[in-house]
């Protein structure tokens, strides 16, 4: 699952200027577990069995449990037994998403926080043009190594047209067409368009603040670095429809002509 | 095997069902037979700017649900040969078009005509998507306002991701962008945009510009294609446009605002 990673940032300041701490929204991907209740007698022997297949890619793994389809009746579901169970295959369970009111109250009772359901991986690839292994990482069927390593960078051979969105995750993103109003780029790395940028861009999503953001066309609505945001009544009219870069200095964002 | 061809927008109101009968009745006046379809469920329109609506019988819903045939379905135009309308059902609504009873119109269909048309409701859900899935080739229809480029923006991204041919990665749906309700004058003066803005932000090939035109209203309110109404400009224009799509080579007109002499302005009637 992903969380929303346009939350904006804050930070609390101390009377000296200095921060204590840093508050900040971030993206991750997590799994979720969707139990068949029908076989569920099955479940720990049969998981136990897909976690041998690829142990580091489980070992400590968090996992959000999802609860839509089960019955409402909390006494059959044992959420606490049932994170026991998971955690003796080193799964760490960290939340639930969906059910019913019922069982959200036994989840947090539990201590497990109720997560927004997030969007499921594809288990196909989206576009044949898009490139790049990131996006399916997490897919049914491709079990990949877990890393934080950089992945290969992803490449988009078409128009990104309005309402699209693109997620390079862990990689860099590269856009060899236009993108339109209305779309959206979103990427770990840096965030290339070679041509007119008029949606959005937000790259070091993960907060790596040497992300930078480089379009032929500068048009774009939003662009943001590692959290930190400029819309497009901020963007500076010299720049307006020039090649450009975006990237972080001394805290803030700047925007240069290339 | 006939061509599928989805006349597309977005967004309301811009001028989809009038090019879909112009664009049939084009075709079927050169001699292609051509059916068009009304995808517009619930909103019955398509057979009233054929003026054919004293004559529907049954409807595409009626052929989807197999209860009625093709052929007792099938409008004949009386004034052009080759021409079929396929009406749709005023009483239901989107939800009645299923995957598999669309697909199984359309192929029927496609052995049997040249063209199929098929005339998209304004949106991006199921009417619009159904309407959209099988085409193989699409005519984004376009005024020249901000809005409704960027409507236009979106569905030609649904084109792209959720048509058949990209869901089986086969051949792009192949795009064309038809300019429609242009008043160059207005476009002089900066009240809407130019041919050049559209085209930068949509980045199709332009197929046609169709001018503001009072014989499109006065067409669709007495049931005639435009294009049978060959003096005005919006019926020439669209000749032009389906002449392009046929693959002629012909220099756009109507994008500069027309100059009248004195002399024009006694001898010409309004466009």
């Amino acid at each position: 699952m992903s969380v929303d990673p346009r939350t904006l940032a804050t930070a609390a300041v101390l009377p000296d200027g200095e921060p204590s701490f840093q508050l900040r929204g971030s993206a991750f991907t997590m799994m979720v577990l969707k139990i068949n209740e029908a076989r569920a007698g099955a479940l720990v022997t049969e998981l136990q069995d897909k976690v041998r297949q690829a142990p580091n890619f489980f070992r400590n793994a968090p996992i959000v449990v999802d609860l839509d389809g089960l019955s409402d009746d909390m006494r059959r579901i044992d959420l606490s037994g049932l994170v026991a169970r998971l955690r003796s295959l080193q799964l760490i369970v960290v939340g639930v998403q969906g059910g019913s009111r019922n069982q959200q109250t036994a989840a947090i009772a539990a201590g497990l926080p109720v997560v927004p359901s997030g969007r499921p991986a594809r288990l196909e690839p989206v576009a044949p043009t898009v490139t790049g292994v990131a996006a399916e990482a997490l897919s049914a069927g491709t079990v990949a190594e877990p890393t934080t390593a950089r992945q290969p960078t992803m490449i988009v051979n078409e128009p990104v047209r309005s309402g699209r969105q693109i997620y390079a995750q862990n990689c860099d993103l590269i856009v060899t067409a236009m993108v339109s109003a209305g779309a959206e780029l979103l990427a770990d790395g840096n965030i290339h368009v070679y041509g007119a940028l008029r949606g959005r861009a937000l790259a070091g999503l993960g907060g790596d603040k040497g992300a930078r953001i480089f379009c032929l066309s500068m048009e774009a609505e939003m662009l943001s670095v590692a959290g930190l945001y400029l819309v497009s009544e901020d963007i500076d009219p010299a720049v307006h429809r020039k090649p450009a870069q975006v990237h972080l200095k001394d805290g803030y964002l700047r925007l240069d002509a290339i | 095997m006939g061509k599928i061809i989805v006349m597309t927008s977005g967004k309301g109101g811009v001028g989809k069902t009038t090019s879909s009968a112009a664009f049939a009745t084009g075709f079927a006046l050169r001699g292609y037979k051509t059916v068009v379809i009304d995808f517009d469920v619930g909103l019955r329109n398509l057979d009233l700017v054929m003026g054919c609506e004293r004559r529907v019988v049954f409807d595409f819903i009626n052929i989807i649900n197999g209860e009625a045939r093709l052929n007792q379905a099938l409008i004949k135009d009386k004034r052009v040969d080759n021409l079929y309308i396929l009406p749709t059902s005023q009483t239901r609504d989107k939800d009645a078009l299923t995957k598999e009873g669309v697909e199984k119109v359309l192929e029927e269909l496609r052995q049997e005509f040249d063209y199929v048309i098929c005339d998209s409701p304004a949106g991006i859900e199921r009417g619009a998507l159904m309407a959209l899935y099988f085409a193989d080739e699409a005519i984004i229809v376009t005024n020249p306002e901000v809005s409704s480029v960027r409507d236009s923006d979106r569905i030609l991204g649904m084109l792209a991701a959720r048509s058949r041919r990209a869901e089986l990665n086969e051949e792009p749906v192949k795009e064309h962008l038809l300019l429609t309700r242009y008043d160059p004058a207005r476009v002089e003066r900066g009240e809407m945009l130019n041919v050049t803005d559209v085209l930068e932000i949509l980045a199709i090939p332009l197929l046609g510009v169709i001018p503001e035109s009072q014989a499109v209203l006065r067409a669709s309110n007495i049931g005639m294609p435009v294009t049978l109404d060959d003096k005005s400009t919006a019926g020439q224009a669209y000749r032009d446009a389906i002449a392009r799509f046929l693959g002629e080579q012909i220099e756009h007109r109507f994008v500069k605002p027309e100059r009248r002499g004195f002399f024009n302005r006694l001898l010409r009637r309004t466009a």
